[in-house]
């Protein structure tokens, strides 16, 4: 288990990571999302004792890393897989890292095997394509049997083989009961192999939750509904869940309906004699959910707002920025962040929800 | 004690398993007997036109060595690059996640790069002394059992060693080839000449690390008076190569990897 408190990192006035709160469980694979430079090495940087923390703490296994006896015993880590000595051979390569801890040689020719670099092991890696570095970086990290896993963009530059190699081990590794904290900057990516989704952007926590409520709060094509009468809108939210439906109600008035059609919505309105006035198709991919998420740091800092990570998991379903704890008007607009994909509907919709 | 003899043992295998050593340890030694050599034939065969003085301090020990001003050069990029490899490749966070006990790290790997340069040097040392002085003919050369040519001739070694050694400190600080190259390798080829040159200057270049090492190979006392004797002149090399050393250690431990 990783778990950090209050982890902060400046550099000068600059803050990298600012007090991030987080534990990755043992058992699933815990990914850990964020744009380039949102923190993401930073954070693994410090978790691996090779950068110290300007505030808060974190612990890996219980411990702080630089006090664990032998850390590659419990903690492997693929930081950068190009960090290796072009010149040293693949075997040399691990062998020098295995002597460090005194893992014996046979562990290095074992996983060298498990990535699938045998017939290559005694080649200078200087020669290795990407996605051999990959492999190689991984094969590190598992050299000491380690029941933590820590893995720095693993799939980067990988082919569509490479990437679900690497999608299908870390599902391995977790299942073994492991701790796998593995980073990306592609929402896509993450949604077919993380357990767990730990966003950040611009070093702050943004999310902590399953992949699943991320994705069923954030990736579902929705329905929004604004009925004529204000006072309809709490009876139609009843029969629209009555029908099977998630309907969360939105700021503006509006509702956001889960789980039904259009025509559905439509019928069981007009059966209730419901007038609508707007109901309109929507649909949020998680890399705009994401995006939206990550880009809505900027403007939290600039409203000097709480903590984005106090807000509870399911205060990101509801169409405003994370945690919404901005004012109207004082955020990113609030019915607009989809991409403008549906200029349409919606003209005015907080004049009209007065 | 267990962990220093793994994290030596893991040094030996990064530096034996690159080429980068050997090419440098070999240009080292071979630039420095090869040129050494050179020179001393040279030196024969012009030995009669030099004027009275320079033959009345002419130095057949020390003029063997000659060749070490350029093979010093090699054993420098040794000390710079089997440290700053680490850095350039970004080997260094793996190697500290592995032991984050930052100076049991520093020591094992300065302590094994050390020991082959010590090899290395002492090797180079007899090898250029002996043909030197075979080229330089009976009439000329010094005999090794001659007063102060053995503490030449190792102390010839000790130097080498301990010029890669401060290369080895000083890149800990500076972590980038580049920039380790850029500095070293004028500062020793070129500057410390200049100011040793330089009669306004000179004085001060006594100090210098090279200039204050080379003394140890010199048998006939130089025209130029030191403050220091031979030995003197290596412990004034050997406090420059120990700051640079815990100039090295503080910069590891207090900054991010």
């Amino acid at each position: 288990m990783i778990e950090a408190v209050g982890l902060t990192k400046s550099y000068g006035d600059k803050t990298a990571v600012h007090d991030l709160t987080f534990r990755v469980q043992p058992g699933k694979v815990t990914g850990f999302l964020g744009p380039n430079g949102a923190g993401k090495s930073t954070t693994m940087r410090m978790i691996l004792g090779l950068d110290q923390p300007t505030g808060g703490s974190v612990t890996v296994a219980g411990h702080p890393y630089r006090k664990l006896p032998n850390p590659p015993r419990t903690v492997g880590a693929l930081l950068d897989a190009g960090a290796k000595h072009g010149g040293r051979s693949a075997r040399n390569h691990l062998l020098s890292l295995a002597q460090l801890s005194g893992i014996p040689a046979s562990r290095v020719d074992q996983v060298l095997d498990v990535v699938g670099l045998t017939s290559v092991a005694r080649k200078r890696s200087g020669g290795f394509s990407l996605g051999m570095g990959q492999r190689l970086g991984i094969a590190a990290a598992l050299l000491g049997d380690p029941r933590v896993l820590l893995f720095d963009e693993p799939v980067n530059g990988l082919d569509p083989e490479g990437i679900r190699w690497v999608r299908d081990l870390m599902k391995r590794l977790a299942a073994e009961g492991r701790t796998v904290f593995v980073s990306s900057h592609l929402m896509s990516e993450m949604a077919l192999t993380a357990d767990h989704l730990i966003v950040i952007g611009r070093g702050r926590l943004m999310a902590d939750m399953p992949v699943q409520d991320f994705i069923v709060q954030n990736s579902t094509s929705f329905a929004r509904v604004r009925t004529a009468d204000v006072g309809q809108r709490d009876g139609l939210t009843s029969l629209l869940t009555g029908a099977g439906a998630q309907v969360f109600p939105e700021e503006s008035g509006t509702l956001k309906v889960v789980g039904l059609e259009l025509p559905q919505v439509s019928d069981i309105a007009f059966e209730a004699g419901v007038r609508l006035w707007e109901l309109s198709p929507h649909h949020a991919s998680l890399e705009e959910a994401y995006m939206r998420m990550t880009q809505g740091a900027v403007d939290f800092r600039a409203g000097g707002a709480q903590q984005p990570g106090d807000a509870p998991p399911g205060a990101y379903g509801t169409g405003g920025p994370p945690g919404s704890p901005l004012p109207p008007g004082a955020g990113p607009p609030q019915q607009q962040p989809y991409g403008g994909a549906q200029p349409q509907s919606f003209a005015q919709p907080q004049e009209n929800a007065r | 004690m267990a962990r220093n003899g793994r994290v030596l043992h893991s040094e030996w295998t990064k530096i034996r398993s690159v080429r980068s050593t050997v090419w440098t340890l070999a240009a080292a030694l071979v630039v420095t007997v090869g040129l050494g050599v050179l020179i001393c034939l040279l030196v024969r065969t012009t030995y009669d036109d030099l004027s009275p003085t320079d033959r009345a301090t002419f130095d057949a020990t020390m003029t063997s060595f000659a060749g070490m001003t350029l093979g010093q050069l090699a054993m420098i990029a040794f000390g710079i690059l089997v440290i700053s490899n680490e850095y350039s490749t970004g080997m260094i966070r793996a190697s500290l996640a592995a032991v984050p006990q930052r100076g049991t790290l520093m020591a094992a790997k300065v302590a094994v790069a050390t020991l082959l340069a010590l090899v290395v040097g002492m090797i180079t040392a007899f090898a250029a002394y002996f043909p030197g002085q075979a080229v330089l003919g009976s009439r000329l050369a010094s005999g090794i059992g001659d007063p102060g040519v053995l503490r030449a001739v190792v102390g010839a070694g000790l130097y080498m060693t301990l010029i890669a050694v401060f290369a080895m400190g000083v890149t800990w600080v500076l972590r980038s080839p580049m920039l380790a190259f850029g500095i070293l390798i004028p500062f020793f080829f070129m500057i410390s000449g200049i100011l040793s040159a330089v009669s306004a200057t000179r004085k001060l270049s006594y100090w210098l690390p090279d200039q204050a090492g080379s003394m140890i190979m010199s048998v006939v006392t130089p025209s130029q008076e030191r403050p220091y004797g031979p030995w003197g002149g290596m412990a004034v090399m050997a406090a420059w190569v120990v700051a640079a050393l815990l100039a090295g250690y503080l910069t590891l431990r207090r900054r991010d990897a």
